[in-house]
């Protein structure tokens, strides 16, 4: 049905710009022969297509359009009539005999542009007639094209200040009120227009109506270029007769239009000027416009002005009108509210970046209209909340300016647990983006209170809905927060330790293990820091040393072992203990390794796990030099021995082999014991051979020679160490029995141990070259 | 031969002409038969004086009992065709009985003629002034020549004339207020005025003003009326809301229009009324009509 409609407009278009050609045809015809009459009589007829009610306004404006164009081409003939001696008078009559309206006053605007032009008449008598005649037509469309024609024709013929068609009887004045009154009437018959027509295509009116505003809005275009319309008379007439206009037409569409209109149209200047009035309009429009929209776009304009240098002062009044605003549309939603704040808020912060006092104002406004209220579950409004916030975070670029603000807090309380979650995720990606160093325990307390929805569950039921995966983001980006919080005082650092504790604990054994290592990491940092201090510096008063921090650090991973986590926890207190053995703390890195053994022998039962721990113990007890011979022994002893005991034979012989470094330290001629580097590496043989033989055992066929050949590289890494146990014939045999193995009988193709075994010796060999080459002996 | 011709063929021929032919305007008058003649145009209490010229057919001579010309002024019902009622009649004696052989021709005047009706072309009636020309004949018949001429009788601006203002309406659902600025208007004024619309509960389409023409002939029983629109003027397209005025200028001078004429001779009367014509969606009609007394204004130039 729609369809058809569609065609059929098309159908009518056509017809109507045929009979429009054709009665232009003899238009032109009577117009080339200078007949007066027949020239009225055929434009007349041409002009009568328009009175069609059956086009949309986008199809009427074609047919408009090309009419348009033949009145061109009349009003020059017209112009020549009266260069023949025609009076104008006389033809300003002449074409009003037309019997009807539409044509006939199409044709008495194209006569009124020549009569203008002719000045016989003062030029503000013409537009006044023609204006006033034009209330003939009523009809919304027809009347809003009329109109639109000689607001067109009169442009250039305004008495406009230094105008030619300006003198005694015509002031700027005249051209003003013509203009205003134009206006007035399109509007009321725009805003008519909705009326018009079946209930079920209001939609589609109001979509033909929104095509139709420019033809409204094009005479305040038209006010605001007349040269006269100083600020004075902008001030005095034209704002608020236009005002009075949008005001008591009563229509959302066009209120919301035309408010933007002005805004658009006329200089910040006379915005500035007018403010109050302006505003005052505001609060008097309908409730369903979207002022918050117009009054964005209003303090855009004046923040761009001021950015461009100019002085605009204008918040309390901008304020004032927000909040009156507000007070009359009753039933505003929540979001247009906020909507209202933040866009004040970011006039602000370009406007006034000084002021923190009046972004607290703001603050202060919204949490008072929130207030009293439920959090907040409007998801508009809780958007809008969050880019209120994010405002001023955006432009200083600096949470500490936030922290400042008082009522920041305050606002946050209103959001939701989502919500405050959200915002508390921007204000970390703040801080990341600007790298911001956040330096007191006090900051830092206020900010754990700001972005406490991360910290810990606010809102029981919320956890379960939660995705895993967003919660991981949320929860790396609190570690990441905490790696931001530094102080180059160790006092306050130690302090802000604390304090992150206290807010982290809280946070449950879901974010703990998110939390703690960040944290632990931070403060192994301090330790380092306090480590490069002279203890002297630093003093007995000092109440920050690394014992102190190592106690705290304690009692942190101590936390994890309700969770459970203890690889984490393990990998922690290995980290501590490095960091205990870089401040010569041996007790203390003791009491770490002792620490993570029973976590070991205790919590860790799955055997990968066990794989992974065995090698991170061992990696970290390689490198510790803090122990004494005795605690030495008795940690690689347990290590050797928890290495032996892994479940998959492959794991126990890589484990064995690792061992092997605990007994020899290039940097530490205590730690060099080859007998025992040998026995580790004899062991690990001894069970790669029994691998092997299981492998024949169970599967009838020969297993990885891998193991072998990875111990063969332990060897040849022990014998460039130097270490004389390790002898040429002992590698020799080594290569022998891989070799044996791989070509036995049983032996699978593995084309990985081949390569591995290749490159091995092929490394052998260079070896052996390179001393050959530097002239030592082989 | 020629006895037989000469039966058929007038044995004279009569011309009238008006000793001002050359300086007196000229109008045209719609005939009987459809075409339309110039003739002189008069007014009441002028002189019309002129020539009439008899001009036998060569060679022959009209024999007669007297010449008369008469100026008769007559009122003609079309229901009652060729029955001339003569208001008027003047007669003037141009010659006694006798016989002309050659072209004659005689003066005559009438003085400060009483004309106090206007040449008028109606529907059912024609108001008509005529010169007659009459040669009397015994057996022959009388030869007889008709001069037509139109009398307009101009007036002065009237020295009272209020405007039109009245408020009609229908009851919830439609009131209006309307205003002509005059209620006596010349053949080339201009109507002016607005309507003002104090109530509006019906869709409007449009609003038109009509001048419409009553001519009234007969009396008492037998009165016969028709009615003619002269004029159909568009005032409004689409509808208007309350508080909307619209202006009102139509121009009368495109329009055949005479002046009202009441009760002439008790034979007929025309009378002139303005209709406002409302029309709304359903092409319902709402008018309200009003009576304009037209005039013929005294040209100044």
């Amino acid at each position: 049905m729609i369809a058809d409609g569609v065609e059929d407009e098309e159908k009518w278009l056509s017809a109507g710009i045929a009979g429009l050609q054709q009665n232009a045809f003899y238009m032109h015809r009577a117009l080339d022969s200078n007949n007066l009459k027949d020239a009225l009589k055929y434009s007349a007829q041409m002009l009568s297509e328009l009175r069609t009610s059956r086009l949309s306004p986008h199809k009427y404006y074609e047919l408009y359009m090309r009419a348009f164009d033949e009145l061109r081409k009349l009003e020059l003939f017209f112009k020549e009539e009266t260069s023949r001696g025609c009076s104008i008078v006389e033809l300003y009559e002449l074409v009003q005999h037309a019997g009807n309206i539409l044509p006939r006053l199409y044709l008495l605007c194209t006569v009124g542009s020549v009569y203008i032009k002719s000045k016989e008449a003062p030029a503000k008598d013409v537009l006044k007639d023609l204006v006033e005649m034009c209330r003939g037509i009523q009809h919304p469309l027809r009347g809003l094209f009329l109109r639109s024609y000689l607001s067109q024709v009169s442009r250039d013929k305004l008495p406009d200040i230094g105008s030619e068609y300006e003198g005694d009887a015509d002031t700027v004045m005249d051209a003003v009120e013509f203009v205003l009154q134009n206006f007035t009437e399109m509007n009321k018959l725009w805003v008519r227009m909705q009326h018009q027509g079946p209930n079920r295509e209001k939609e589609k009116r109001e979509k033909e109506r929104s095509e139709l505003r420019d033809l409204v809005g094009k005479n305040l275009h038209v006010l605001s270029q007349i040269e006269g319309v100083d600020l004075e008379m902008y001030k005095k007439i034209v704002l608020p007769r236009v005002l009075e206009q949008v005001v008591n037409c009563k229509d959302e569409l066009a209120q919301y239009y035309l408010m933007d209109c002005i805004i658009q149209v006329f200089p910040d200047e006379y915005h500035l000027q007018t403010l109050e009035t302006l505003l005052n309009a505001c609060p008097q429009l309908q409730p369903s416009v979207d002022v918050k929209t117009v009054l964005a776009r209003l303090m855009e304009r004046l923040s761009n002005y001021a950015a461009s240098g100019a002085e605009v002062k204008a918040f309390a009044k901008l304020n004032n009108a927000i909040g009156k605003v507000i007070e009359a549309q009753d039933n505003m939603p929540i979001a247009g509210v906020v909507t209202l704040y933040a866009s004040l808020l970011t006039f602000t912060l370009q406007v006034h970046p000084d002021r923190l006092d009046y972004i607290d104002q703001i603050l202060g406004a919204c949490v008072k209209k929130l207030s009293g209220k439920e959090k907040l579950d409007d998801r508009q409004a809780t958007k809008q909340i969050v880019a209120l916030l994010s405002a001023p975070l955006e432009k200083y670029k600096d949470i500490d300016t936030a922290l400042k603000l008082s009522n920041y807090p305050r606002v946050m309380e209103y959001l939701n647990a989502r919500t405050n979650k959200e915002m508390a995720n921007v204000i970390i990606q703040n801080i990341m983006k600007n790298k911001t160093c956040i330096s007191t325990a006090e900051k830092v307390d206020a900010l754990f209170e700001l972005i406490k929805g991360l910290i810990r569950d606010l809102d029981e039921d919320l956890h379960d809905e939660l995705d895993e995966e967003d919660f991981k983001e949320e929860q790396n980006s609190v570690a990441r927060l905490i790696q931001m919080l530094h102080s180059d005082d160790p006092e306050e650092m130690s302090k802000i330790i604390h304090t992150v504790r206290k807010h982290i604990l809280t946070g449950g054994r879901q974010r703990l293990p998110f939390t703690v290592p960040p944290l632990i990491f931070s403060s192994l940092k301090l330790v380092r820091r306090l480590e490069g201090q002279d203890e002297s510096v630093s003093g007995n008063d000092a109440s920050t040393t690394p014992k102190k921090i190592f106690q705290i650090v304690t009692q942190i991973i101590e936390s994890l072992s309700s969770i459970p986590v203890p690889e984490l926890a393990l990998g922690l207190y290995l980290q501590c203990a490095e960091a205990a053995n870089d401040c010569d703390l041996e007790p203390v890195a003791y009491e770490f390794f002792t620490q993570a053994y029973i976590l070991y022998e205790e919590e860790i039962t799955d055997s990968k796990s066990q794989v992974t721990c065995i090698h991170l113990i061992i990696g970290t007890l390689q490198r510790m030099h803090v122990f004494g011979v005795e605690n030495r022994d008795a940690l690689t002893h347990k290590a050797t021995g928890y290495s032996a005991k892994l479940l998959k034979k492959p794991d126990q012989c890589r484990a064995v082999y690792a061992c092997s470094h605990l007994f020899w330290l290039d940097e530490h001629d205590r730690i060099r014991d080859g007998e025992r580097v040998l026995l580790c590496l004899k062991r690990a043989l001894r069970i790669a051979n029994a691998v092997q033989q299981m492998a024949n055992a169970t599967r009838g066929s020969g297993g990885s020679v891998v193991l072998f050949i990875e111990i063969l590289n332990k060897y040849l890494y022990f014998y460039e160490k130097g270490v004389s146990q390790i002898t040429v014939e002992s590698i020799q045999d080594l290569i022998e029995l891989i070799r044996s193995e791989m070509n036995g009988e049983n032996a699978p193709s593995d084309p990985a141990a081949d390569a591995f075994l290749a490159s091995t010796l092929r490394y052998i060999q260079f070896q052996k070259e390179k001393r050959w080459c530097s002239g030592g002996e082989i | 031969m020629n006895f037989i011709i000469g039966a058929f063929k007038p044995a004279c021929h009569i011309s009238i002409t008006f000793s001002d032919a050359k300086s007196r305007k000229q109008v045209p008058l719609k005939k009987e038969n459809g075409q339309t003649i110039m003739v002189p145009l008069f007014q009441s209490q002028e002189n019309i004086t002129g020539k009439i010229s008899v001009e036998p057919i060569s060679g022959k001579k009209v024999e007669h009992n007297g010449i008369k010309v008469e100026l008769l002024g007559q009122i003609e019902m079309y229901f009652d065709k060729g029955n001339f009622y003569d208001f008027t009649s003047l007669v003037r004696e141009l010659d006694v009985p006798g016989e002309i052989y050659e072209r004659k021709t005689f003066p005559f005047e009438f003085s400060t003629v009483e004309m106090p009706y206007e040449t008028y072309n109606g529907v059912n009636v024609r108001l008509r002034y005529v010169l007659k020309v009459t040669i009397s004949r015994g057996y022959a018949g009388s030869i007889t020549e008709y001069q037509d001429f139109v009398v307009r009788n101009y007036s002065p601006p009237p020295s009272i004339n209020n405007s039109i203002k009245m408020e009609v309406g229908i009851e919830d659902c439609l009131h209006i207020e309307f205003e002509y600025n005059k209620s006596k208007y010349h053949l080339k004024d201009v109507i002016l005025g607005k309507i003002y619309f104090l109530l509006v509960r019906i869709k409007i389409k449009n609003m038109d003003l009509e001048i419409r023409r009553r001519e009234s002939t007969g009396s008492g029983p037998n009165t016969h009326v028709e009615t003619e629109t002269l004029a159909k003027f568009e005032l409004m397209d689409g509808a208007p809301v309350r508080g909307e005025s619209i202006p009102i200028r139509l121009f009368l001078s495109p329009y055949e229009l005479t002046p009202t004429y009441r009760n002439i001779n008790n034979k007929f009367s025309v009378k002139y009324y303005l209709n406002l014509v409302l029309v709304d969606e359903e092409d319902r009609r709402y008018f309200k009509q009003q009576e304009i007394t037209m005039y013929r204004l005294g040209e100044t130039s």
